[in-house]
């Protein structure tokens, strides 16, 4: 279906292969939803919550603590930019939930600031997500989301939480924040998932 | 209206241009006719499609400039700020005329919208085109005949740039409405101040934080980031400033 809009040529074709609907941007934009929370690392913590309520949980020393890892992936924001190649330090999340005892399905990750996004653990897991507290070499700042985010690259970005404070894990899928407000549950940026029902 | 906080999937539909205004030298309003458009609220934004004769396409999210009201009919309006070596925006701008198809798909977004039915007064602070949600509020304040208490700072370079000119004049007619601009290059003669919205701006002129107000802030994001870092530092609610921010952070990467 559609229709061709009269007069319109677009950019050059070819190049990079973005995921559909996707353009390229040398910029670091941002989307958040409030002010930026300013969480100093003195004060920063990072917790797990079981499905049974069982807490786990990491201060910023803890985190330094754990084996870093350097990380290079394209990210895809639902706002339609694409950015190439960008480069993270952080904590693998086969680590920090390594000794976490669960069968849980699902998670709920949350922020500073009180912002949700839910994620599937199964996507959590084997090497693709991280807890990341440096981009490009400097710490994160924290309009993207310092002193530490989550990276999860292989879906569309806000499902990778600014200033996360904890994962709730649980049999049963709920809604995040945007998931709420009517985008995706899932967020394939390949699968095009913008919005509820796509 | 509830109805748009239903999760249902979006098509894509063909709009009609039935009109279209040229706000500054680089802002244009799309006046579009949709035939089955199910509604939207105030802040919600829209995606756009172009289609090239070859098939390749290109989408775009725009904020919506209209309040939604069934007594006007199919009709919403866009108001598209040209981006400099943007793809879609030039287009929008410059070469769409009455008469040609748009593909669009929408509403989305149920976070940074208001309500009639929602608490407290509103206060808008809009940076260059982050204007036009907020007008979308405004004019919802007015077809609703609220009498929420309502005020818009609206940062501009120069009175050129000024989206929305009659339009703000009218809607500042009202009781219920303040509209006050902050030039940020070059005023209009008897204005004294140019420079940026500061926290003087901020105690002077939006509400306090005991107004118990809901903030809608958008713009670039440098300006949100400040504009949202000086309402905290004054005392507002963190929970209460709901944000919009477009473009690159403005920093070297």
């Amino acid at each position: 279906m559609g229709i061709v809009s009269p007069g319109f040529t677009g950019r050059q074709r070819g190049g990079t292969e973005l995921p559909p609907g996707q353009y390229l941007t040398r910029d670091f934009p941002v989307l958040s939803a409030g002010p930026t929370p300013h969480v100093l690392t003195e004060h920063w913590e990072f917790t797990v919550t079981s499905e049974t309520g069982e807490k786990y949980r990491w201060d910023w020393a803890a985190l330094m603590a754990l084996p870093a890892e350097e990380i290079t992936k394209d990210i895809h924001c639902v706002t339609r930019w694409s950015k190439l190649q960008t480069t993270w330090k952080g904590v693998s999340l086969d680590t920090l939930l390594a000794d976490v005892e669960t069968g849980a399905d699902y998670a709920m990750a949350h922020s500073y600031g009180g912002y949700t996004t839910n994620v599937p653990v199964d996507d959590l897991l084997d090497g693709q997500s991280w807890i990341v507290y440096e981009f490009d070499g400097e710490p994160l700042d924290p309009e993207h989301g310092g002193p530490a985010r989550l990276l999860v690259p292989h879906l569309y970005f806000w499902k990778s939480a600014k200033w996360v404070r904890g994962l709730v894990l649980s049999d049963t899928e709920d809604l995040g924040f945007w998931e709420t407000a009517g985008y995706h549950e899932y967020g394939d940026p390949w699968k095009e998932q913008r919005y509820a029902g796509d | 209206m509830e109805r748009t906080a239903i999760r249902r999937r979006l098509t894509w539909q063909v709009a009609t241009v039935t009109d279209v205004r040229r706000e500054t030298g680089t802002a244009r309003t799309i006046v579009l006719e949709v035939p089955d458009w199910p509604g939207h609220l105030a802040g919600q934004h829209l995606d756009v499609r172009l289609t090239a004769d070859d098939g390749y396409r290109a989408s775009r999210s725009y904020s919506i400039a209209s309040a939604w009201s069934d007594s006007q009919g199919s009709t919403i309006e866009l108001t598209v700020e040209q981006v400099p070596d943007g793809e879609v925006s030039p287009y929008l701008v410059d070469v769409l005329k009455v008469g040609d198809p748009l593909e669009i798909r929408g509403p989305v977004g149920g976070w940074f919208v208001w309500k009639p039915e929602q608490d407290g007064p509103v206060q808008l602070i809009g940076g260059g085109s982050g204007v036009v949600p907020l007008r979308a509020m405004l004019r919802a304040h007015a077809h609703t005949g609220s009498t929420t208490p309502f005020r818009l700072l609206y940062s501009v370079r120069r009175p050129e740039s000024v989206i929305y000119v009659s339009d703000l004049k009218e809607l500042a007619s009202s009781d219920d409405v303040d509209v006050r601009l902050v030039y940020t290059r070059e005023a209009p003669a008897g204005e004294p101040r140019v420079g940026r919205i500061d926290a003087d701006v901020i105690s002077k002129y939006a509400f306090t934080p005991q107004d118990g107000a809901t903030t809608y802030v958008c713009g670039p994001t440098p300006f949100v980031e400040t504009v949202a870092d000086l309402l905290v530092a004054a005392g507002h609610d963190p929970a209460r400033v709901r944000t919009e921010r477009f473009g690159p952070t403005g920093g070297p990467r």
